[in-house]
């Protein structure tokens, strides 16, 4: 039985300053599933996921992200339903790993009692009273991770999440996208290169100047 | 709204408090500058100027300048910007925890300097406890309209240069309503109508973010 569909794009572009970031790129991805978009640099990775983040809007095309309409939907509920991940980490610099945590969580309106058990979860149980500019770049990664897990998105959106991680690193993300999918959400990340993963064998969508030009549907 | 307000001003201020901006950096400034002003003046008309309160608002100005600039530059690190974007926060409630936040700021700032410009101008400190009604309102203005030009700029090219082009013109008719609203208290003068104009023109600067905050955040 197919199962739904959580993005589908038709003819989707995305300019910016009259430059085109996404130019008629066709895409669908299915609910629960891992897929993983390669490409060079300025291919036009992050574009695509900051689209289906609802952090770009598209200038032409169509397309739904977690049944929300692209053209018409609103963009801001869509970007409560999806976890974003930045490559260059996303936390307030000056707070302490619980004070972003805290300030993450509340604005999601989820429980705080969540926030020990993620930042455990991700390894940074013994770090929570440490000032965010203190952690090292894996660290910090780690705690962008904590602060997925208490959203609880359905769509997670990581750009380039292996950058920083050493070994030890990439095997407990894989450990953990596995358990994200097999709990109901879907995950598409971003990377150079196709996953090298013992594990995970997620589907590989192939950009190349702004479109897809392998792995589509 | 309200709780996404309270929310935003609270983590703004814990931010202002680890980091220690206002206290050894944005002060001390507002302090020198006050102090300069004092000297400009000379020894000859300390006490006698009338341009006390001029001087005031002028170094309130820059303070002002400088704390609109750093609550923006708080949310600019990178991948910030995006990360908070997803968190789906009422932009209302972003502008009326902002505004709080530096609106607090830019009291203590004000408390600080008010006793400055009665330590170095030699201003009337009757005068100037009867004008700290007016100040306090003032300022309240500024931070609301600060915010929302900073949001305007935030994220332009040379937004820290951008930033007092734009908003001195929205900041003049506060910055002259202040002034004389401060003058007339020393003066014992009429003091209400500086104060009305201030008063109008806050509420107006609050209901013109909580509608266009949401539109500035986006563009």
């Amino acid at each position: 039985m197919a199962k739904d569909l959580v993005v589908t794009l038709h003819d989707a572009v995305v300019l910016s300053s009259g430059f085109p970031l996404l130019s008629g790129v066709e895409l669908e991805i299915e609910a629960q599933t891992l897929s993983v978009v390669t490409g060079a640099n300025g291919a036009g990775k992050t574009s695509l996921l900051r689209l289906l983040a609802g952090l770009v809007s598209l200038s032409s095309g169509e397309g739904t992200v977690a049944g929300i309409d692209l053209v018409n939907g609103d963009l801001r509920q869509l970007r409560r339903r999806v976890g974003w991940l930045g490559h260059e980490g996303s936390f307030y610099n000056d707070l302490s790993v619980r004070e972003n945590l805290v300030f993450a969580a509340s604005a999601l309106e989820r429980p705080l009692d969540d926030i020990d058990a993620a930042a455990h979860r991700v390894g940074l149980g013994s770090r929570l009273e440490t000032t965010t500019k203190a952690l090292s770049a894996g660290q910090r990664r780690r705690l962008g991770l904590a602060w997925l897990l208490l959203r609880r998105a359905e769509l997670w959106l990581l750009d380039e999440p292996y950058a920083s991680l050493d070994d030890q690193g990439r095997v407990f993300f894989d450990a953990l996208l596995a358990d994200v999918v097999d709990a109901g959400a879907s995950v598409v990340l971003s990377a150079h290169d196709p996953l090298r993963s013992a594990t995970l064998h997620p589907r590989e969508i192939v950009v190349r100047g702004g479109r897809v030009a392998g792995g589509a549907s | 709204m309200i709780r996404t307000a309270w929310l935003v001003a609270k983590k703004d201020l814990l931010i202002e408090r680890r980091s220690r901006v206002l206290l050894w950096q944005v002060l001390p400034f507002g302090a020198m500058a006050l102090l300069l002003s004092g000297l400009a003046l000379g020894p000859a008309h300390a006490g006698t100027s009338s341009a006390g309160p001029g001087l005031f608002y002028l170094v309130m100005l820059f303070v002002a300048l400088l704390m609109i600039n750093r609550s923006y530059v708080i949310e600019s690190t990178p991948g910030t910007r995006a990360s908070v974007q997803t968190l789906g926060l009422d932009p209302a409630g972003v502008f009326l925890g902002k505004s709080l936040a530096l609106c607090v700021e830019l009291w203590l700032s004000g408390l600080v300097l008010l006793a400055g410009t009665v330590l170095v101008l030699h201003t009337g400190l009757h005068g100037a406890l009867v004008a700290l009604p007016s100040v306090l309102v003032t300022l309240a203005a500024m931070s609301a309209a600060g915010t929302l030009y900073g949001a305007l700029t935030a994220g332009a090219q040379g937004a820290a240069t951008l930033l007092p082009v734009l908003t001195l013109p929205a900041f003049a008719p506060l910055l002259v309503a202040g002034e004389r609203s401060f003058s007339a208290a020393l003066t014992h003068s009429g003091l209400w109508e500086w104060w009305l104009i201030v008063a109008v023109a806050l509420v107006a600067y609050v209901g013109v973010g909580i509608l266009l905050y949401g539109v500035l955040e986006e563009s």
